[in-house]
């Protein structure tokens, strides 16, 4: 108990004194998991949306495969991203095994399925008469497609939450492509592990409170925007 | 773009077209989509949503790479870096030459097959049956000896199987097989787990499948946990042992057996086998290890915090030397 007690004190003590090293693992968290959860937002909105609307042969199992996806393993990602990055790999001639972009491309592999799935939900959802409605005003393709997007806002939003959630709270992924490199691509959940096995529990209890703290944050600006419109 | 970048090491990292085109993708698609939200955005909630993508643009920016020449890539144990060792001694490195060094902490069994194909640059590892394979079968080169602590057998303050002051760790292991005293084993091929087999071996007694014989699969650090929830012995190098003391209750029980040596190699994986490896950086680390410099820097380090050293300089010197 003490432990936790302490571990608490020292979040909040690094956090008031802008500790340089906690502050640059923050922002590192921030940076590659917010541009993680942009790219995934652009493929999995996109796919989703015309996965929901579109009929064709075989759209139960990819279907299916989205909804496995959603609960993709971080290390099983991680794996093999790292297989694919090593030097000696199909993709090692790009070097960024051990990079945050590495870690930005199996962060995205994995929230891209959870938003994929959350789109193709929340636009099925929708009333099949509200398309037909909008394509009789005289709306293109584009602009219908834009339409329902933006009806269903709040679960599309909530999209985000939980891809930006799965991705920031990742450590086995994180691990494995970005390799926990001090100053370099060492994040909350990485420094985490590795202060749980220096025995610095209460700096891993700290970073865990960080962490927290910081997820409930970002959650709060996404629900104040869901709430904000959805209520309009 | 972005209004934060990590730190800048030394020399700009080295950028060959195909990584400036992803980074370039990768601006192109957050704009697309800060283009796409702001576009059909309502003027009531434009500013709020402006905010928002304010808020998320600040933190996202191409990631840069550097991976080029400047940048070494080694494999370690678990120890070197749990014990604060390489903190100290890689930005004194870093500053010296410019390279930056990428320091991936595995077990020892990890870092050798990471070698072997070629994906890092050079090794810092403890397993030396299985580096003079590495050696032997080509894949490295110029191995020489860094640092050397020792083993220890931990237990618990009790001390069930009445270990406690043996003098040879091949009797304190019969001692802990014979009254089926519960014996934590990493299990995670490291240096550690193979020396722990090597005991075995010369016990000759097979643990696997015992009940009283547990594999952790953990780290050093975590595999001492381990060891003091359950109350077990366990084989541990010294200066994880030390590191972690004051979170444990075990005791050293069984040191200074010569058998129980742990010697610390470095090698440099070798680049005829493996062309992308930076044969260069590698020997400018190697080099930097042996210096004296670094063999001094050893002898001090964790003696303010642990009261005594974790590790002792052992470039050039004969393994018979060693010992307290």
């Amino acid at each position: 108990m003490d432990l936790i007690l302490e571990g608490m004190k020292k979040a909040f003590w690094l956090l008031f004194t802008f500790d340089p090293e906690v502050l640059s693992i923050l922002l590192l968290s921030l940076r590659v998991s917010a541009t993680a959860t942009l790219i995934s937002l652009l493929i999995g909105i996109t796919s989703g949306v015309a996965i929901a609307l579109y009929r064709f042969r075989g759209r139960a199992m990819v279907v299916s495969l989205i909804n496995t996806g959603m609960g993709l393993p971080p290390v099983v990602v991680g794996l093999f991203v790292t297989i694919f990055l090593w030097r000696n790999g199909p993709l090692g001639f790009l070097g960024i095994l051990y990079t945050p972009m590495a870690m930005i491309i199996a962060q995205a592999l994995i929230a891209t399925p959870i938003v994929m799935g959350i789109t193709l939900a929340a636009i099925q959802h929708l009333p099949e008469k509200l398309r037909l409605q909008i394509l009789a005003l005289g709306a293109t393709r584009l602009q219908m497609v834009w339409l329902l997007i933006k009806e269903a806002k709040l679960p599309l939003l909530a999209a985000v939450m939980a891809g930006f959630g799965g991705v920031i709270s990742e450590v086995g992924a994180s691990m494995m492509v970005g390799g926990n490199i001090k100053g370099y691509t060492r994040v909350l959940t990485t420094a985490t592990v590795m202060e749980t096995s220096r025995g610095n529990f209460d700096m891993a209890i700290a970073l865990g409170i960080i962490l927290l703290l910081f997820a409930y944050f970002i959650n709060l600006i996404l629900t104040h925007i869901q709430q904000r419109e959805g209520l309009r | 773009m972005a209004v934060w970048s990590p730190t800048s090491y030394g020399n700009p990292p080295h950028l060959n077209p195909l990584r400036i085109f992803l980074l370039e993708t990768e601006e192109i698609s957050v704009k697309i989509v800060l283009l796409f939200l702001t576009k059909g955005g309502v003027s009531k909630i434009r500013i709020q949503r402006c905010g928002f993508i304010v808020f998320l643009f600040l933190f996202v920016g191409a990631p840069e790479g550097s991976t080029g020449s400047r940048s070494l890539l080694l494999a370690t144990t678990t120890s070197t870096q749990d014990s604060g060792l390489l903190d100290v001694l890689i930005p004194i490195f870093e500053k010296k030459t410019g390279y930056f060094v990428k320091t991936i902490a595995v077990g020892s069994g990890q870092a050798i097959v990471m070698g072997q194909k070629g994906e890092v640059d050079v090794l810092l590892v403890h397993a030396p049956e299985a580096e003079k394979r590495f050696i032997e079968e080509g894949y490295g080169v110029h191995r020489r000896r860094i640092l050397y602590n020792d083993y220890g057998i931990v237990g618990p303050f009790e001390d069930p199987a009445k270990i406690k002051g043996m003098k040879l760790a091949t009797e304190a292991f019969k001692k802990i097989a014979f009254v089926k005293a519960l014996f934590l084993s990493r299990g995670d091929h490291s240096g550690t787990h193979l020396k722990e087999r090597e005991i075995w071996k010369a016990v000759g007694v097979n643990p696997e499948g015992e009940k009283w014989y547990q594999q952790t699969g953990l780290g050093m650090g975590q595999t001492l946990s381990v060891t003091h929830e359950k109350g077990g012995y366990t084989l541990s190098d010294r200066a994880t042992y030390l590191a972690l003391r004051k979170n444990l209750r075990l005791n050293l029980l069984v040191e200074g057996d010569p058998f129980l040596l742990n010697i610390y190699h470095v090698i440099e994986v070798n680049p005829a086998k493996w062309s992308k490896v930076n044969a260069k950086g590698a020997r400018a680390f190697t080099d930097f290890l042996v210096s004296k410099e670094v063999q001094d820097l050893i002898k001090t380090f964790g003696v303010d915090r642990f009261g005594s050293p974790l590790f002792f300089p052992a470039s050039g010197k004969k393994e018979e030397g060693f010992g307290k």
